[in-house]
């Protein structure tokens, strides 16, 4: 039996899973929320890149996605988490699943129902063989982009002016503010960054798959979910290394073929109740210094 | 340089502030005394920005600033607040507070570090440690630190010495005289009424909402229903 090429697809649709769920694990990180909305905003920039595609080059197109899902992202904190910033959490997170729901159902409007065709993109699809194992080139440029998207992203947290904001923001509003950081516009840039990565994935992830249809963000969305929370809510390295883990482990238990195929997904969510029964707080859980 | 007229501030419901006014002078420290609840704490959180008056005018250097309900635009004007329970940011190192302070800057902040690390020696041995495993008296070295590191004009300090041991408490009431000679003018709400008031050069005292009595931080030191409903009759030195 010849593990690699499920292992190498494991790698690759865990370095996916990260980049979705880098997203819910920043969102969380500075609101305490859990942005159901992201899983359909990834859903959203596969549709998006179908619609552009047939009118635009790649080459246009995928800055076009990022662009656009960017400003999806943007638009939807604006518009359905800030008024909400001091009503109770419950209310934000009806809020967000009210907004997956109404992405889902625009997909299903604009899209009638019918499942939308993928382009292939050049390049990244070909078939290449790495240790006798036959992938596409797209398995390996995942992993790596996917760690370097997550160091350039640490850097930023750890080094930069903006990261020290976000750092601040996700301690204390008030004191934020007192230092003359402008809360709302930290939070906006972290869903911006939340967005993008999620689009960046979405290219990614559909290049593997034949067609995008308006629940396409559920299953991706839930993996990464239950990856970030796997590895700590709040903690982007835990939420990459849990991504990997999923990926990894839901591709070895396909190996087994026949029926292990299809209870690859209830793994995934036997693995989540593992993790909250033994280590409620995830791999790397949020360090809590408070000292009065 | 602030003048406080007429401020009302709703609070959940409650009218925390009944219409107040005062001033500080450039130059001075002015302080406000009073007990738990009487709108001290509220008071600066509306001058800071962080919460909406329901009415009444809040004027620093001539400007009109209520209203604005931007925290940040405060800053920028060079209004900073310490806050209550210090606050500081405990995952960050100490130096990295001090940076954060600093945040609306776009110049070089080396001297302004070193002018903290003068005042307060112990936060240059620790510039490298988190936050949150200093000492409370530290934190409160850090917290002003940090305040003084956006370079204002005026300074206010919410309770400075709560939780401090005496001895702690006269140094940070020392460091603060300091601060006001090189020229800061400081707003400093107080429970310690006794160490506010010999700081101070103007003292108000509040009660539930409203300004009460006004006076010199001496004046309000010898008068006997001061003395009895604020400072206790417990020995000087505390």
């Amino acid at each position: 039996m010849d593990y690699l090429p499920y292992l190498l697809a494991g790698v690759s649709v865990g370095g996916q899973y990260a980049l979705i769920a880098i997203g819910y694990t920043m969102v969380y990180g500075i609101l305490r929320l859990i942005n159901f909305a992201h899983g359909d905003i990834f859903m959203a920039a596969g549709l998006i890149m179908i619609y552009l595609c047939t009118a635009l080059p790649l080459a246009v197109s995928i800055p076009l996605v990022l662009l656009i899902t960017v400003a999806i992202g943007f638009v939807i904190e604006r518009a359905a988490y800030m008024p909400l910033r001091e009503a109770p959490r419950m209310s934000v997170m009806i809020s967000a699943i009210g907004v997956s729901y109404l992405i889902q159902n625009l997909a299903l409007y604009l899209t009638g129902g019918l499942a939308k065709p993928y382009i292939s993109i050049p390049w990244i699809s070909d078939t290449i063989t790495i240790l006798g194992a036959t992938t596409r080139r797209v398995t390996v440029i995942t992993p790596i982009l996917t760690i370097l998207l997550m160091i350039a992203l640490i850097l930023l947290i750890k080094k930069t002016k903006i990261g020290m904001a976000m750092r601040a923001v996700s301690r204390d509003f008030d004191t934020s503010r007192l230092m003359g950081i402008r809360v709302n516009n930290v939070i906006s840039v972290t869903f911006i960054i939340g967005s993008l990565l999620a689009a960046i994935g979405s290219v990614l992830y559909f290049t593997n798959y034949t067609a995008v249809v308006p629940t396409s963000g559920q299953m991706p969305g839930l993996k990464a979910f239950v990856a970030a929370v796997f590895g700590g809510i709040g903690s982007i390295p835990g939420a990459v290394l849990g991504a990997f883990l999923i990926g990894i482990c839901e591709n070895l238990i396909k190996s087994g073929g026949g029926a292990w195929t299809n209870f690859s997904d209830a793994f995934t969510f036997v693995l989540l109740i593992a993790v909250l029964l033994v280590r409620p707080t995830g791999l790397f859980a949020e360090k809590k210094i408070d000292k009065v | 340089m602030l003048k406080v007229e007429n401020l009302q501030v709703n609070y959940g419901g409650i009218e925390a502030l009944k219409g107040i006014s005062f001033e500080v002078p450039t130059g001075k420290i002015v302080t406000l005394i009073g007990a738990n609840g009487a709108g001290k704490t509220t008071t600066l959180r509306a001058i800071a920005g962080l919460i909406k008056p329901k009415a009444g005018a809040i004027h620093f250097e001539e400007a009109n600033i209520s209203g604005t309900h931007d925290a940040a635009a405060i800053v920028g004007r060079g209004i900073t607040l310490v806050p209550e329970g210090r606050r500081i940011f405990p995952d960050m190192t100490v130096l990295e507070n001090l940076k954060i302070g600093a945040y609306l800057r776009k110049d070089k902040l080396v001297r302004d570090i070193e002018r903290v690390y003068s005042l307060f020696p112990r936060l240059e041995e620790r510039s490298w440690q988190l936050g949150g495993t200093l000492s409370g008296g530290e934190q409160q070295m850090l917290a002003v630190g940090r305040a003084l590191m956006a370079n204002p004009k005026l300074l206010m300090m919410d309770e400075p010495s709560l939780g401090l041991a005496p001895l702690i408490v006269r140094g940070i009431f020392d460091i603060i005289r300091e601060i006001n000679k090189q020229g800061v003018t400081v707003l400093l709400i107080e429970q310690n009424a006794n160490m506010a008031l010999k700081t101070a050069d103007f003292a108000y005292v509040m009660e539930t909402g409203r300004i009460t009595r006004s006076g010199t931080g001496n004046e309000l030191l010898n008068d006997p229903t001061i003395k009895e409903a604020y400072l206790g009759t417990m020995n000087e030195d505390d």
